[in-house]
């Protein structure tokens, strides 16, 4: 771990930051008491614990942007489909405590008066069935359609495109009731996770850590893809992809091990996301969000991992913000952000850093 | 009725599929002196053919120039033998075994062929130590690649590399910082890291000066004989230079073969190169 860190001054700070955050601020929510000035409110747990699977999902979108030059403008699709395969094994606790009070059937099939539980629900009932499927559900859609896309050698504006048309495609089809994933209203009403209450402090501070560990570890693991040789090849893709064919290597199969790799970890910061925040449902297939999250990698800063998890928290804490205080601003804000980092920062926020201290 | 030949011959029962019986690349046959036997060759791009019925052989350990006009068809002839453009018909054999035209880039890579570019083509983001290790042979699949680590054999083969290309002094140096000339050299370093049989070089010192000129034409020169190496090239001066055996290529196909004055007055060439 340590060699993986040698020469990150940015790596070490952020993992050093991080680790603190995932040891103090459980013990200023649940040891100290609400009149001290120190407490954090569970609100605040919550929402620093969706920030951080925002982070991961960011980290994601850097490893195949800014190292391998692919440009993918449907990353929200693989966090939705871990949110989901996560929202199905959370649906399927609820139980008899639904509205309808049916044991066996999620609300929203009651509604559509489905008989029984379709075929493709089996088993996310089982906690660690579920787990595979957030890992496995958006890594074969990601191998299925890199295989594709990465054979006939899609690349640049066109792939970003097709990626852009698959979250889309995907947006319209968990809208359709017959897919049998809530419609519209997606998943929601969840009460526990592994027997425990999800309003619980306990049950919250326990995701905001886990949150905080996958980050560690996602950022440990794309780390040592991009320090290996691999990911000094990947990097030559983006830079000259003929040369790279031309010196022996499986440009195709490289693309497709990464791009996989990538949506994996996407699907488990949706699965982190979902249970934090209550809710999985269309919208988050929309275009309009992966784009968003393409700008916090940019903000961040390209080709650093830390960079994308720093922009990554410095444009949702804006949104936050700026939601609350003037919710009709944040899409002018979020375009003014874009445009100014594109034309002054080309490197993000911790391109300018690193100048600074040069 | 095509269709059923198709089936036919797919049937055959005295021989059995390609994909069981896989082509052995490891290692090239030669043993009969020629390393490069390209015959019938034609490709044509919306009709108008760029090559055309094109024959040439390269042998083991050959300097060969080739010349020509603009548009007479060489690089799509380099296309052809790297595998990126697939001809229309004709045989493409690297040694007496290999088939290169059933093969993909990487494969022919791998297999022994390497190709500089018109344009010097190095990875501007990496030092040239770097770019050298990215080009060594070995197994380039992406698990071997995420695993892979320097043995200090292969460090002093990068570094004997580097020494043959005249960059030791800057290993550290990113390639994009580089001078043209040394990026040139720097790229035919990394073909000489893939440890290749052949290879195939684009129009090497195109931008040079007189002095990066020379340096290139000893540094390809002293890589014939161990390699066997064609040379695409404009400069006349520099062809004069370097080679032994040079050809014409002309509307894609070869006009004339010899040594320099021999292809000097050819009647034909020079009806080509300066008009009637």
């Amino acid at each position: 771990m340590f060699k993986l860190l040698k020469g990150d001054r940015g790596g070490q700070v952020f993992l050093t930051l991080l680790t603190l955050a995932a040891i103090l601020i459980p013990i200023f929510n649940l040891i100290l008491p609400e009149s001290s000035p120190f407490h954090v409110s569970t609100f605040t747990v919550t929402l620093l614990g969706k920030y951080l699977a925002f982070a991961l999902l960011a980290l994601s979108v850097d490893l195949v942007w800014g190292y391998m030059g692919i440009l993918s403008l449907g990353h929200g699709a693989f966090f939705a489909l871990g949110g989901y395969a996560m929202g199905m094994y959370l649906m399927l606790q609820i139980g008899d405590r639904g509205v309808y009070g049916n044991p066996d059937l999620p609300d929203f099939m009651v509604f559509l008066n489905w008989k029984e539980i379709p075929w493709f629900w089996h088993g996310f009932d089982n906690f660690w069935f579920a787990m595979v499927m957030v890992a496995l559900v958006p890594g074969l859609l990601a191998f299925v359609f890199g295989a594709l896309a990465f054979r006939s050698r899609v690349t640049g504006v066109y792939l970003s495109i097709i990626t852009q048309a698959l979250t889309y495609a995907l947006l319209l089809a968990f809208f359709r009731n017959e897919m049998g994933f809530g419609g519209n209203n997606g998943l929601t009403d969840f009460k526990d996770i592994l027997g425990f209450s999800l309003q619980s402090d306990n049950t919250r501070i326990a995701l905001f850590v886990a949150s905080a560990i996958a980050l560690a570890l996602g950022y440990l693991s794309c780390r040592s893809i991009v320090t290996s040789r691999l990911g000094r090849v990947a990097v030559a893709i983006r830079d000259s992809e003929d040369r790279v064919r031309f010196i022996g290597y499986r440009v195709d199969h490289i693309k497709l091990a990464i791009f996989t790799f990538s949506a994996v970890i996407a699907g488990v910061a949706g699965a982190l996301y979902v249970p934090q925040v209550g809710i999985i449902n269309p919208g988050e297939f929309s275009p309009i969000r992966s784009i968003e999250l393409v700008i916090w990698v940019a903000i961040g800063g390209r080709t650093t991992l830390y960079g994308a998890v720093l922009g990554a928290f410095i444009v949702n804490y804006s949104k936050t913000y700026l939601t609350g205080v003037a919710p009709e601003t944040w899409l002018f804000a979020l375009g003014a952000l874009f445009v100014f980092v594109t034309l002054y920062l080309p490197n993000g926020i911790v391109g300018l850093l690193k100048r600074k201290q040069a | 009725m095509s269709a059923l030949n198709k089936f036919r011959e797919t049937m055959r029962r005295d021989q059995v599929f390609d994909i069981v019986n896989k082509q052995d690349y490891s290692e090239v046959d030669t043993s009969h002196g020629q390393i490069l036997y390209v015959e019938d060759v034609t490709v044509s791009f919306d009709g108008f053919k760029a090559i055309n019925e094109l024959n040439f052989y390269i042998e083991v350990g050959e300097l060969r120039c080739m010349i020509g006009p603009n548009g007479a068809g060489k690089t799509t002839m380099m296309d052809i033998i790297t595998g990126k453009t697939k001809p229309d018909k004709g045989s493409v054999w690297f040694g007496q075994n290999i088939n290169l035209l059933k093969m993909t880039e990487p494969e022919i890579a791998q297999a022994g062929v390497g190709r500089k570019f018109q344009k010097p083509t190095v990875f501007e983001h990496h030092n040239i130590f770097e770019n050298l290790e990215m080009a060594m042979a070995g197994n380039k699949g992406v698990w071997a690649t995420y695993r892979a680590k320097l043995s200090s054999e292969q460090h002093d083969r990068i570094m004997s590399v580097m020494d043959t290309i005249g960059l030791t002094d800057n290993s550290t140096q990113r390639a994009g910082a580089l001078s043209h000339g040394q990026k040139q050299w720097l790229e035919i370093g990394m073909l000489l890291m893939q440890n290749p049989r052949l290879l195939l070089v684009d129009e090497p010192v195109a931008g040079m000066t007189h002095q990066e000129m020379d340096k290139t034409g000893e540094l390809l020169t002293s890589l014939a004989g161990e390699h066997s190496v064609v040379v695409v090239e404009h400069d006349m001066d520099f062809v004069r230079s370097i080679a032994k055996k040079v050809s014409v290529l002309h509307q894609g196909s070869i006009l004339a073969e010899g040594t320099m004055d021999e292809v000097q007055n050819n009647q034909k060439v020079i009806e080509v190169y300066l008009g009637e």
